[in-house]
Formats: C-alpha cells, sequence, structure tokens
C-alpha cells in the first residue's frame, strides 16, 4: 500500500510538472508586456522579472531555455510567482493569491456542511422508499438538479430569494471579516447554489448504492436471522453503501481550495475562481499560471486521494494489487 | 510410444462423402430474428421517459436549424440594421394571447405608476391612438398620493424618436402613410428644452404634464416650411385643409438648399411596420441591443450544435483509434499512451481552452481555437471506454478463432472487436454532446470565449448579457436558461436510455 502511495505521488508531481511546464512555455512564447507600459510601477515590475529570471537587467527577454531553468529554479521551487502585471499591478501574486483563498473556502465548508446530511439522507430516504412516490419525486429532482447547468439554478436563486423574497443581499458583502452574522448571510446564495449540485451529486449515489446493497442476499440473511428493517439498514446496508460514497466526500473536501468559476463571478465572491477569471480576462499571465497550476495540482490530487481512500475504507479493494 | 506413427497416412482417394444425397443444415430458426439494434430499439422503446426527451431533443434541433432560415426574410433584419436599438428590450408577445385579452406573453408588464406618469402614458395614447395602457387593476392611495396599478404595453410605450430623414426617406414614409394610412411622423413641437420626444404637451423640465380642465394642452409647430403633403393627425386644421392658417407643422429642416434634411418626431411602432413590413411582435422579446431573442437563440443553439457534433464526431474518431489500440496492444505500449492520456486529462479545460484561444485565436480565428481545444482532451474519455472494451474482447475465443485463420491484427480489431463495443461508443459519443454544450457556454458566459457578433452568439453570451436585467427584464435569461436546461436534461435521459438500450444483459429485466 505504502509503495503504490509513493508510486501515485511520484506520478502525480511527475504530471503537474509536464503540465505547468507546458503552460509556462506557451505562455513565455506569447508577447511579452514591455515594461515601459506601467509607468511609474516600470521599476517595480522589471526589477521582480529580473529576480524571476525571465528578462535581464535591461528588460530583454533571455532565451526561452534558460527562462525555464530559472522558472523550475525561482518559482517551483522558490516559489516566487512574480507580481501582479494588469490586476494589482506590481503586487506579488502569492499574497494576493493567499488572500483570496479563504472567501473560497469559506463558501465551499458551508455548501459542504448543507449537502452532505441533505444528499445523504434525501439518497437514502429514495432508496428506502424505492418505487414509491417519494422516490420518484427525489430522483426526479435530482435528475434535473444534475443536469441544469450550475449558473441557471444560480440565476433562479438570485431572482427568487435575491429579489423577489429579498431573504439576501444580491451580491456577497465586501470586507474580510468572514464570520459576522450579515457576512455569512450575504454568502447564502452563493453556498445553496453550490450545495444543490452537490446534493443532487449525494443522492443519486447513495440510492443508486444503497438499492444495491438492499437487494443483496447478506441483508436477507441479516433479516432471517431476526433483525428489524431499521437494524439491517442501519448495521449492514449503510456501511456497506458508504465505501463508494465516503471517497466521494473525501474528494470534496479536497476540492473545498478550489473555487466556482460561474458561481463565484455570479454572485460576486472574491475569491480564487474570480480572481481565475479576472487574470484571464486581464490577461495577467502571472495570475493565470499560478492559478492554472493550482488549479491542475488540485484535480490531480483529488483524483489520488480518492483512489487511495478506497483501500483504506474497503479493506476488500487492494488498490494497485497484481492479480 | 508415439502416437503419430501409429496413425497412417491415407490418401486422399479414399475418403469419401457417406451420404453425398442428403444436405445437411443447421434447423432454421422458427422466430423472427431480433438483431443487435432491433433488441436494442425494443429495450429503447419501453423506456417513457427516453422517448419523450428524445422527442424534445429533435424538437431543439429543428428549432435550431430551421428557425433563422424560415425567420431569415424578417427577424434577421433587425440583426444587420441599427434602427433595431430603438426596439430594445421588448417583451415576449404571442398574438394569440393579446387576440383573447389574456394577461400573459401579451408584451405587457404590471406597472404601478404614479399619476404623472399616468397622464405621460395617457397622452401618449391619445396623441398615437393605441393603448399604452391596456389594463388598470387597482388605483389606491399610498402616503397621500395616489398610484396606480396598470398593465403597459411596452411595445407601444416605446413612443417617439428623433429621426433625421433624408429628401428620398422622408418622401418615401409620406407614400407609405398615403397608401395604409398608418401615420408615423408626428407633428413637430416647440419645446426644445425637453429631448424626450414623446412630450408633446405643456410639461415642467421633468416632463410631469401640466393639465388644464383634465387635458394636456399641446405644443405643437404650427405652419412654417415642411414640404410635408401626407396625412395629417386628427385636430390638425390642416387635415381639412393642406393651407389651414394653423396647421402643423410635421418637419424642422436642416440642411442647405441643396441636400436639405427633415428631423421628424418618428412614432416607432409604426415606423417598424414601415421599415420591415409586419407588425412588432416577438415571441421570446428582444435583447438590450433589440435583437429578436427567438431568432438570435436560434442561431446560438444552431452554434452549439454543430460545434458538439463536431467535437463528437472527432473525438469518436481519435478515442477509437487511439483506444482500440491501447486496448488491443496492452503492456508496454498501453503503458506510455495511458500516461500521455493521464497528463493531458489532468490539466483543466479552462486552461487548455485559454491557451488556444491565446496562440490560435489570431491566426485560425475563434471557433477552430474552440475546437482545437475540446478536441485535445476531449478524446480521453472516449478512448478509455474502448480501451476497456478492447480487454473485455479481445481474449475471447471468436477473436483467437480469426487470429487461428491468420486475421490480420487491423482487421481483428476493427472487424471483430470493435464491433462489439459499438453500443458503448454511441452512448459515450451521445453524451458527449451534452457536456460540450455546457462547456461552451460555461466559457462563453464566463467571457472566456467571445463569439458575439451581429450574427453569431452563443447561448453563454446572450446568458452574460442579459444578467444585469435579471431583476428588470428575467425573459432575456428566461428563454436562453430554459432552452439549456431542458437540452441538458433531454440529453441525459436520453443518454440513459440509450445506454439501457445497449446493454443486453437487461435483455427481460423488467418484463
Amino acid at each position: 500500500m505504502t509503495k503504490y502511495i509513493i508510486k501515485r505521488v511520484l506520478y502525480m508531481l511527475l504530471t503537474f510538472f509536464i503540465i505547468i511546464s507546458m503552460c509556462f512555455i506557451l505562455i513565455r512564447l506569447l508577447p511579452n508586456v514591455p515594461v515601459q507600459q506601467f509607468g511609474k510601477d516600470m521599476s517595480l515590475v522589471l526589477q521582480r522579472r529580473v529576480r524571476q529570471g525571465l528578462v535581464d537587467a535591461s528588460g530583454n527577454p533571455i532565451p526561452l531555455m534558460q527562462q525555464y531553468w530559472h522558472f523550475i529554479v525561482r518559482t517551483l521551487i522558490g516559489g516566487d510567482w512574480g507580481v501582479s502585471e494588469a490586476l494589482y499591478i506590481g503586487q506579488d501574486c502569492w499574497t494576493i493569491f493567499v488572500s483570496k483563498l479563504p472567501f473560497t473556502i469559506m463558501i465551499n465548508v458551508y455548501s459542504i456542511i448543507i449537502s452532505i446530511p441533505l444528499g445523504l439522507g434525501l439518497g437514502i430516504l429514495a432508496a428506502l422508499k424505492k418505487n414509491k412516490w417519494q422516490d420518484h419525486l427525489i430522483s426526479t429532482g435530482v435528475m434535473v438538479l444534475v443536469s441544469v447547468p450550475s449558473y441557471v439554478y444560480a440565476f433562479l436563486v438570485q431572482y427568487f430569494l435575491c429579489f423577489k423574497l429579498k431573504l439576501f443581499p444580491v451580491i456577497m458583502n465586501a470586507g474580510t471579516n468572514l464570520f459576522t452574522p450579515a457576512m455569512i448571510r450575504s454568502t447564502m446564495p452563493a453556498v445553496i447554489s453550490m450545495a444543490l449540485g452537490s446534493i443532487a451529486g449525494f443522492a443519486r449515489y447513495t440510492r443508486a448504492e444503497l438499492t444495491e446493497v438492499l437487494t443483496s442476499e447478506y441483508l436477507l440473511l441479516a433479516r432471517t436471522k431476526g433483525l428489524t428493517r431499521a437494524q439491517t439498514t442501519v448495521r449492514h446496508a449503510l456501511r456497506n453503501a458508504m465505501v463508494p460514497i465516503f471517497p466521494m466526500i473525501i474528494g470534496e473536501f479536497v476540492g473545498v481550495l478550489s473555487g466556482s468559476l460561474i458561481i463565484e463571478s455570479i454572485f460576486g465572491v472574491p475569491g480564487t475562481g474570480a480572481l481565475y477569471i479576472n487574470s484571464i480576462t486581464a490577461l495577467d499571465y502571472n495570475f493565470f499560471l499560478l492559478l492554472s497550476g493550482f488549479y491542475t495540482i488540485i484535480g490531480l490530487t483529488a483524483n489520488i486521494v480518492v483512489d487511495i481512500s478506497y483501500g483504506f475504507i474497503d479493506p476488500r479493494i487492494r488498490m494497485g494489487s497484481k492479480k | 510410444m508415439s502416437r503419430e506413427q501409429t496413425v497412417p497416412q491415407i490418401p486422399r482417394e479414399k475418403f469419401a462423402f457417406s451420404d453425398p444425397s442428403r444436405m445437411i443444415h443447421d434447423q432454421k430458426i422458427e422466430t423472427k430474428q431480433i438483431g443487435y439494434f432491433r433488441d436494442a430499439w425494443n429495450r429503447f422503446r419501453k423506456n417513457k421517459s427516453s422517448v419523450v426527451a428524445a422527442i424534445i431533443i429533435v424538437i431543439l434541433l429543428l428549432y435550431a436549424i430551421f428557425v433563422p432560415i424560415f425567420c431569415e426574410t424578417t427577424y434577421s433584419l433587425s440583426l444587420t440594421d441599427t434602427t433595431y436599438l430603438t426596439y430594445i428590450k421588448l417583451l415576449p408577445r404571442n398574438k394569440l394571447f393579446v387576440k383573447l385579452g389574456i394577461d400573459f406573453w401579451d408584451g405587457c408588464s404590471k406597472q404601478t405608476i404614479g399619476i404623472a406618469q399616468k397622464n405621460y402614458f395617457d397622452a401618449m395614447s391619445q396623441e398615437t391612438g393605441h393603448d399604452v395602457i391596456t389594463r388598470i387593476y387597482d388605483e389606491y392611495e399610498t402616503s397621500g398620493k395616489t398610484v396606480y396599478d396598470v398593465r403597459v404595453d411596452s411595445y407601444i410605450s416605446n413612443g417617439f424618436k428623433y429621426m433625421t430623414l433624408t429628401q428620398e426617406q422622408y418622401d418615401d414614409i409620406q407614400k407609405w402613410q398615403n397608401e395604409t394610412g398608418r401615420q408615423i411622423i408626428f407633428p413637430a413641437i416647440t419645446s426644445a428644452s425637453v429631448t424626450d420626444a414623446n412630450i408633446w404637451f405643456k410639461a415642467d423640465p421633468k416632463g410631469i404634464p401640466e393639465m388644464k380642465n383634465g387635458k394636456v394642452q399641446d405644443i405643437y409647430k404650427k405652419n412654417g416650411v415642411d414640404n410635408y403633403n401626407s396625412t395629417r393627425i386628427d385636430g390638425d386644421p390642416g387635415k381639412a385643409n393642406p393651407n389651414a392658417e394653423n396647421r402643423y407643422r410635421y418637419a424642422t429642416l436642416t440642411g442647405d438648399s441643396k441636400s436639405v434634411s427633415y428631423k421628424c418626431r418618428i412614432f416607432t411602432y409604426n415606423y417598424f411596420v414601415y421599415r420591415y413590413g409586419f407588425e412588432p411582435s416577438f415571441f421570446f422579446g428582444t435583447t438590450a441591443f433589440g435583437q429578436d431573442i427567438l431568432t438570435r437563440l436560434a442561431s446560438g443553439a444552431r452554434f452549439s450544435f454543430l460545434l458538439a457534433i463536431c467535437v463528437s464526431v472527432i473525438n469518436l474518431f481519435i478515442g477509437s483509434i487511439y483506444g482500440a489500440i491501447e486496448g488491443y496492444f496492452g503492456g508496454h505500449v498501453d503503458m506510455v499512451m495511458e500516461r500521455i492520456s493521464d497528463v493531458l486529462s489532468g490539466i483543466p479545460f479552462t486552461v487548455v481552452s485559454v491557451l488556444f484561444q491565446l496562440h490560435l485565436a489570431k491566426k485560425v480565428g475563434v471557433v477552430p481555437a474552440l475546437l482545437f481545444a475540446f478536441v485535445l482532451t476531449g478524446w480521453i474519455g472516449m478512448a478509455a471506454r474502448v480501451r476497456m472494451q478492447f480487454y473485455r474482447f479481445k481474449g475471447q475465443e471468436y477473436v483467437l478463432a480469426a487470429r487461428t485463420l491468420g486475421a490480420s491484427d487491423w482487421r481483428l480489431m476493427f472487424k471483430h472487436i470493435f464491433p462489439n463495443s459499438l453500443g458503448t461508443i454511441i452512448t459515450g459519443s451521445v453524451l458527449v454532446i451534452p457536456g460540450v454544450i455546457f462547456t461552451e457556454s460555461s466559457l462563453t458566459y464566463l467571457g472566456i470565449i467571445n463569439l458575439d457578433s451581429s450574427t453569431m452568439t452563443s447561448v453563454g453570451t446572450m446568458l452574460a448579457n442579459a444578467r444585469q436585467y435579471l431583476s428588470t427584464f428575467p425573459h432575456m435569461i428566461f428563454f436562453p436558461a430554459l432552452f439549456i436546461s431542458l437540452l441538458e436534461i433531454s440529453f441525459n435521459l436520453f443518454g440513459n436510455g440509450l445506454r439501457d438500450a445497449f446493454n443486453p444483459s437487461l435483455r427481460g429485466a423488467d418484463e
């Protein structure tokens, strides 16, 4: 198992390295914004570009392969991602990125707190009431929520809850104090929109897994032993059904760091997702590179965490075992 | 003892048919044969929700294909013409509902207005002869002021605007007025202080009418040269006698004697009829730029469908060849190829599409760049599916038998194994379509990819443009959102049905 984990992590690092290298080279091949354009911030930008090893002291680009070597040494290992060159001119990319993270994490954590109990609960209810009206209702709702793009129900939430019923402010409050009641209230539309999708996802998987387990033979045996339906469901069926669902929950927790681009931009959440979109529209390459790397590594990590957690949760599964 | 030695060589001639007169055949199957696709179709048909979903998809497809074609002569004018900026934010109107007098989908909206606004609308109705307020629901007092709940016709409440016409246009409109009896050009007004062409009455600087005996008082310009020789409005002394003393003046002349131009007050509703030849009635309403949502959404949908189908077909080709090679040869080939697709699948799609846009959009255009981005990582899912199928089938006896008979690798792959995985492949490539449409609409919504132009759009762009009007004109967002939701739901249901249909192990499962 340890060997398998090490192998997976090494593969992941290699993949990440290849992807970020391609991104770096492709971005560096684009025309460089001349430092003269930055006016009074010129020396700041130039200084950092020189420090990153992308240009020589007079601001002319150096050969690409040298830039790449400097990128590996100073950026990937040294952690110097340069300064923002369009959005927050002259400010350190990494600092700004870290200052945006709490908003994204907060939204995601609230969304998970809502969606796990609701999703699992609805899934269990649907499985227990299979082919009754409760099941049909939940399954239809799940089908709709899974299919409809998240921005559509973000619009619905915004229109009905914010404009019509005026329960929440239309966009998120500004400010850095994340735990005041007003702030939490203003994040709710975004949280609800994010949670709807996750609820549907959880409910669907839970229902599918649980119905399969409920029809299995060992459950029949448990009933013939004299256990009540509730006992068999909680002690036998639910535990086994959780095996594939639990990794999903863990994957969701890894995904906490990466925001939803669309939801963040609709509700004005000043998180990483919004920063990413802004960096793309403003062509802020340093941010773009940093955030691309960030999203890549989140995606890759979530993958292996899910894979590995299967092995931990279900001892019957031996990941990477020989036949 | 070796067995071979005991078998004697039997010459060929010694072999003979046991009974040459008797033909031996397999017994013919009595029942009707059910082939693979027939079986799939039988199962698909039973799944009611998938059938309904398939019908909805067909309707949406027909909408996307035919609406831009058949509405070209009328609605596409409003796509290429700057006058359509006059007809912005019109509400959806269905002529049938207007005729029946139902307060729904009739191009009107419920508004709560004060007395000043009501007088303004009433004056507009009085001048044009069209009702701005179609219904008064309620009249009540709040904090000492009278307030009305009314239904306002968004098509008429646009009212008037100033237009500067050339001699030719001026004459042509007059000719049209004579033929149809509809008034487009209304009398010029004296007050220069108000820029609002609707205020044809005495009003304070805020536009609130000054009432005299419950009526507004006109401020029409009288006499003067206007070269006007067409129908006149009621109350114009010039109506009875074109040379009357106090006749109204219909245009203000500007320019010199060589190229004279006429500044006129144009009634926008009738002007639309003149210009485009039909009554303005937009089934889905118009956007903030005056574009007809019905046709614009259809052209956006057409683009989405085209892109998605292209991506699906290309992915099918690349994915099945790649997956077939991986799955068939296995071993090191598989390992290396899997690593390549691992790396590609690790790149977030946003990154791919942005990099392609930055590098390629200028050289090959935005759409091909987007297509390349979709293709670069899109085939991986298909390849994985095909690879799985190949692993399943390549060790089976019929493949071994074909190999023994000397079939080449290529033949084994595409003649013997591939057809067996057809079901999964078809399902997979159908399910690619909603994914592509969703991703494309998200990217265009976020403005990462910009496809908007006078002749082209995408559903995402329409949503993005309409977003700021979510609270005031929800119809602009409603129709594109409805379209994309319907599409995604039906494709998912259809895909589920297809998956079950192509799964022979479900044969007779529900009987």
